[in-house]
């Protein structure tokens, strides 16, 4: 009994392991010699070109320093470094004899004209989705645009045994949903093209959709934000931390010109997403983009309007804080005399106190019921020969006006008196101000 | 003519006297250490001593200095060797300078009167020295330590 059990599952072992291998193996794509390429029209380079920088292919296949598209860039993981492919048309070491169906089964399914499965550094879980269409007007751009470069691309540094990569197969059959995208026919055209972009070629949940052990995007936390070369790509949910929600037009503001007033900067690993990336996408691209994400969001009906954060309560309070003190320096009056006359007047103690540095607040001048004499040194100063002897105080009557004058009075009535305050001080000053010198 | 000391020098200027000091000590005495910054007595640079009073020499006309002491950067130390000018190189105040001159002069004040002075203190009288490479901080920590080495050496004027 034991025996047969045994026999039973080696025999569903075998079973597996050779529906694994049928499932695991691709046979080669016969090479393309470039005389054998099909010819590219115009609108469809330009399409592939725009396409490759929505996907900011460039990005990942150009090593710093490097040649575009001619690999090498080491793509960092938890699992060991992957190194981006050479994809310039060098028949050796780039993608130069691949056919259009190579190609398309790269995108599509992850797997190199040689047979050989693509680790998933290369984000074809999302490149799936695409059309053939567009994925041919890649393969025309990459084939006519880019100059080939011949370069060997590096082998990664990852341990065994996921070096093997037939193994890949299994990660595939795990969390890889292969198939072109199928629109929703309850949205709009708008979204449904939003969706396609955002899924497909630009790929952005590879950044801010969290990973699971295994390195595979968590189903259930679509775009719960994740870390991405120690920054962090913030959620595009409702989790979203940002003070004011994103609307769809701050999403194409933000994605067209890497900035947006209530969402900062494309930085870090996102700048070159939208610098020479998504922002070469047509306006109505990026109005899908914009639609999509906001939905994404949670932003609802406030679709195509910008952010209005003239109630928002997080900026109205980032704001306030920002705002200068009202108790400092409140009045014209303070303000003067801190930058005109504390350099002589402040005192600190009371045994601090000199001659030659009166303190304004026992000061007469500061308290008689008429602000004549106060203005009076305002106005003209005191010259060596009065006061203190050889000690000088300036004349404001150039510097200030009447109202400042007045001002600076004020203040220290208010401030350093119990006094009742000078009635129509400005109209004083200009009265003493007419009638200095004769004295 | 207005006889008045600059620097420990007598001088008889021969101008207007409602000239302003600065004018009379940049151009008759030629001494351009003092800077002309707004000319209405609202940001410190022009200041040097009167009577060993930090004065703002743009509003102050030469016929008050008569018979007063002037004091300017050029004179706060013979050999430019004030414990605040050394303190000044030592923490690398100055920025673009201008200002420089007219804080060194207003401190050397401060210090005279209030030989420890608090950051009140400090930020109360140096208010009125506008400093637009704003050097505030290392202007406040040279005068703290200005204040501390001339306590050490028993210099307090």
């Amino acid at each position: 009994m034991i025996k047969r059990i045994f026999l039973a599952l080696l025999l569903l072992a075998v079973v597996v392991a050779v529906a694994f291998a049928v499932y695991a193996w691709h046979s080669e794509l016969p090479a393309m010699a470039a005389s054998d390429r099909p010819d590219f029209d115009a609108a469809t380079v330009e399409k592939g070109r725009v396409l490759a920088a929505a996907g900011y292919c460039a990005t990942c296949h150009t090593a710093k320093g490097g040649e575009p598209y001619a690999g090498n860039y080491p793509v960092v993981s938890d699992f060991g470094t992957i190194y981006a492919s050479n994809i310039t048309p060098d028949p050796d070491t780039g993608i130069g004899d691949w056919s259009p169906e190579a190609f398309r089964r790269a995108m599509h399914e992850g797997v190199d004209r040689e047979g050989r499965h693509l680790f998933p550094a290369f984000p074809y879980d999302h490149f799936t989705k695409l059309s053939d269409q567009d994925v041919d007007a890649l393969y025309a751009y990459l084939m006519s645009e880019v100059t080939p470069v011949n370069q060997e691309t590096r082998e990664p540094t990852l341990p065994f045994p996921l070096d093997l990569r037939f193994l890949q197969a299994g990660w595939k059959l795990l969390f890889v949903d292969f198939g072109r995208y199928q629109p929703d026919p309850a949205r709009s055209d708008a979204w449904n093209r939003g969706a396609y972009l955002t899924e497909g070629i630009s790929h952005c949940g590879a950044c801010h959709t969290p990973r699971n052990a295994l390195g595979a995007e968590d189903p259930d936390r679509r775009f719960a934000g994740a870390t991405i070369d120690r920054w962090v790509a913030p959620a595009l949910t409702a989790d979203n931390p940002s003070g004011v929600p994103w609307s769809a037009r701050d999403f194409t503001t933000y994605l067209t010109l890497g900035a947006d007033r209530f969402h900062g900067v494309a930085a870090g690993p996102m700048g070159p997403v939208v610098h020479g990336g998504v922002a070469e996408l047509p306006d109505s691209d990026l109005n899908a983009l914009g639609v999509y994400l906001a939905d994404v969001t949670g932003a609802g009906q406030r679709d195509d309007r910008a952010s209005d954060a003239t109630d928002n309560a997080a900026l109205a309070a980032s704001l306030a804080a920002g705002k200068p003190d009202p108790a400092w320096r409140l009045e014209q009056g303070a303000r003067l005399y801190v930058s005109a006359c504390a350099a002589c007047h402040y005192n600190a103690t009371p045994d601090s106190l000199t001659a030659t540095r009166p303190d304004l607040g026992i000061n007469s001048a500061t308290r008689l019921d008429d602000p004549a004499n106060l203005i009076h040194v305002m106005l003209d100063g005191i010259p060596a020969d009065e006061g203190s002897h050889g000690v000088v105080m300036p004349a404001f009557r150039s510097a200030l006006d009447d109202q400042q004058i007045a001002a600076i009075a004020a203040y220290l009535r208010a401030t350093r008196t119990d006094l009742p305050a000078w009635p129509d001080l400005p109209a004083r000053v200009g009265e003493l101000r007419a009638h200095a010198g004769t004295h | 003519m207005i006889e008045c000391t600059i620097n420990g020098e007598t001088v008889r200027l021969d101008a207007d006297p409602d000239m302003p000091l600065l004018w009379a000590l940049r151009d008759l005495a030629g001494l351009t250490g003092t800077k002309f910054g707004c000319g209405i007595g609202l940001c410190g640079a022009c200041t040097v001593h009167v009577g060993g009073r930090a004065t703002r020499s743009c509003i102050t006309p030469l016929k008050d200095v008569a018979g007063a002491h002037i004091t300017t950067i050029e004179g706060l130390d013979a050999d430019g060797e004030h414990p605040l000018q050394q303190t000044w190189r030592e923490l690398q105040v100055p920025q673009c300078g201008y200002c420089q001159s007219g804080q060194i002069m207003q401190a050397a004040a401060l210090l005279k009167d209030l030989p420890n002075p608090s950051d009140d203190d400090i930020d109360a009288v140096m208010t009125g020295n506008l400093c637009r490479c704003m050097t505030y901080p290392r202007i406040r920590g040279a005068i703290r330590e200005a204040a501390a080495a001339m306590k050490e050496a028993g210099t307090h004027g």
